[in-house]
């Protein structure tokens, strides 16, 4: 029998589901050292987020009438990569309400995996950072003595009340003077450098999983060696970054910390690689793909160098994410025989 | 009026602006007052009430003068006749609360250019007498209340954890900011205008089947 189809009648045969699927396999590492790190307090951040994600996803569907639409893995990536980008000490029942403002907002009102115009996890940090800014800014260190026996005192917050203040809590465990604030802001607020090899071993305070850069690195390299994440996003925002952070540190040395810094430090290494390169909220054509990923990585440096946050990662990328369309549709590629756009005359 | 068509009852009239054509839920007009103002349940009350003074009083107004207002100019008297009951409202809330004046600002000014209320002066009240308009112009005016006290008893639940001032939750609960800033306006317009699409979306389906 002859079957008559439209183009592309190439397949690469990679599904859907096994490309999400592998997201969540490179996803594992990074969460279960930021267990390691964290200890109770990081597993149940996770579990919440993954958990609330999936009910609110089953829940829409339900209200639509659609079949269930758990089985493509993408509202676990959603779950794990928003318990990635909040901090440790974060209370559950704003995970919660982080969780289904990412789902529902960001993805299904929109009409669910491929129509989403935002990350939909990055909506949700977005979201709780807005309404609970003291929260969203509470760091405590890593490999707290105690972390497989006990929660973090904020983890287990009654839901709807402010979290307990943990600065007796933070005193007791942490060996050496903690600061309780992130590298950037270390920088930004008091102008102190962290420790390069901090920074890479994940030693260093951050939200959960955006603590060891080598980590965030390899597990992005799988994807990228397996075809299931576009390269030039990576490749374009860290180097957009480390281009600009350069030129401002060789103009003022004293003020602009070095590109390495900028590089390691914060959510830009998880941003390159599992934010940005959502396939859904990224351009498509190449030139474009270059200018999204370029622009998100300039945009970044601006803000963590002159705005008023220390961190600029998740605002770069949802402005990235609302440009793509446009970026398409503008960049388009050169259909083969056309003129070149920019020659004139005959 | 036209032949043919349904004459409505006084009742129907009334209902008309808080159900079928509530200016905030179906109409989505008067923006700019319904966000900005819904910090809090008595900002939006206060806000819905003199809206509604200033539609009433200015519809039966141009109702009893549709006669004799020229074609040309109609628009001109039209924003005199809101302007001046605006100025009424505005010395009147600075008279009775100071607060609740300096909580709306200059949205009380502003209500002479909110949409519904040359809206209604001139789809309605310049065709119908003058009883048929201000039932009109107060089913449209409750229904405007309505729909900022919708907005606003979300934003002020969610933003200070009170209702019209009165702790909900005790004193150690966590305000989400943002709804108290722009962004939980529009969060929470957006919220309502979903839940009424999906409930008539719901009720079409229903009477189609």
């Amino acid at each position: 029998m002859t079957e008559l189809r439209s183009a592309p009648h190439e397949r690469l045969g990679v599904s859907v589901e096994s490309i999400m699927l592998n997201v969540v396999l490179a996803l594992l590492p990074i969460a279960l050292f930021s267990i390691w790190l964290y200890g109770l307090s990081a597993l149940a951040l996770l579990i919440t987020s993954v958990v609330v994600c999936l009910a609110t996803e089953r829940v829409f569907n339900r209200l639509s009438g659609q079949s269930s639409t758990l089985s493509d893995w993408s509202a676990m990536i959603t779950g794990i990569l928003l318990a990635l980008v909040l901090p440790p000490s974060f209370p559950l029942w704003m995970t919660a309400v982080a969780a289904v403002v990412a789902m529902g907002l960001g993805k299904i009102l929109f009409g669910g995996l491929g129509m989403n115009v935002f990350n939909p996890a990055l909506v949700g940090r977005a979201f709780v950072q807005a309404a609970f800014p003291s929260a969203i800014a509470t760091w405590v260190p890593s490999y707290a003595p105690n972390r497989f026996h006990e929660f973090i005192p904020t983890t287990l917050t009654q839901p709807l009340m402010i979290p307990p203040d943990i600065t007796a809590w933070v005193k007791a465990v942490s060996a050496d003077a903690f600061t309780g604030a992130t590298p950037l802001a270390m920088w930004k607020f008091q102008h102190q450098l962290t420790a390069p090899e901090d920074l890479i071993l994940g030693i260093a305070t951050a939200s959960v999983g955006e603590t060891s850069a080598m980590l965030i690195l390899v597990c992005g390299l799988y994807l990228a060696l397996r075809g299931m994440l576009d390269w030039r996003i990576p490749v374009g925002m860290m180097g957009s970054a480390v281009i600009l952070a350069s030129a401002f540190h060789l103009y003022n040395p004293d003020f602009f910390p070095p590109p390495v810094f900028v590089l390691l430090s914060g959510g830009l290494m998880l941003g390159a690689m599992f934010m940005a390169t959502d396939m859904a909220t990224s351009p498509v054509t190449p030139l474009a793909v270059w200018t999204y990923a370029i622009l998100i990585g300039v945009v970044t440096v601006l803000i963590r160098y002159f705005g008023g946050l220390s961190e600029g990662v998740m605002y770069a990328i949802l402005f990235g994410n609302a440009l793509a369309p446009l970026l398409d549709r503008s960049l388009p590629t050169r259909v083969f025989g056309r003129r070149k756009p920019w020659r004139v005359g005959s | 009026m036209k032949p043919g068509e349904h004459t409505l009852t006084a009742f129907e009239n009334f209902m008309e602006g808080i159900w079928k054509q509530n200016p905030v839920f179906v109409m989505v007009l008067g923006m700019c007052p319904t966000l900005a103002v819904t910090v809090s349940a008595i900002n939006a009350l206060g806000m819905g009430l003199a809206t509604t003074f200033v539609l009433v009083f200015s519809c039966l107004l141009v109702s009893v003068i549709r006669n004799w207002v020229p074609k040309e100019v109609r628009i001109a008297t039209y924003i005199v006749i809101i302007a001046s009951f605006v100025t009424v409202v505005d010395y009147a809330i600075q008279a009775l609360s100071l607060g609740l004046y300096e909580a709306l600002g200059a949205f009380i000014q502003l209500i002479v250019v909110n949409c519904i209320i040359l809206g209604r002066a001139e789809a309605h009240a310049s065709k119908h007498p003058p009883l048929t308009a201000v039932v009109n112009a107060l089913g449209m005016g409750i229904g405007f209340t309505i729909g900022l006290f919708a907005l606003g008893g979300v934003r002020e639940i969610f933003g200070t954890g009170t209702l019209f001032g009165i702790s909900l939750f005790g004193p150690g609960f966590q305000p989400w900011i943002v709804m108290l800033l722009p962004p939980g306006g529009f969060f929470v317009l957006g919220g309502w205008l979903l839940l009424f699409a999906w409930w008539k979306m719901r009720k079409e389906a229903k009477d189609g089947a």
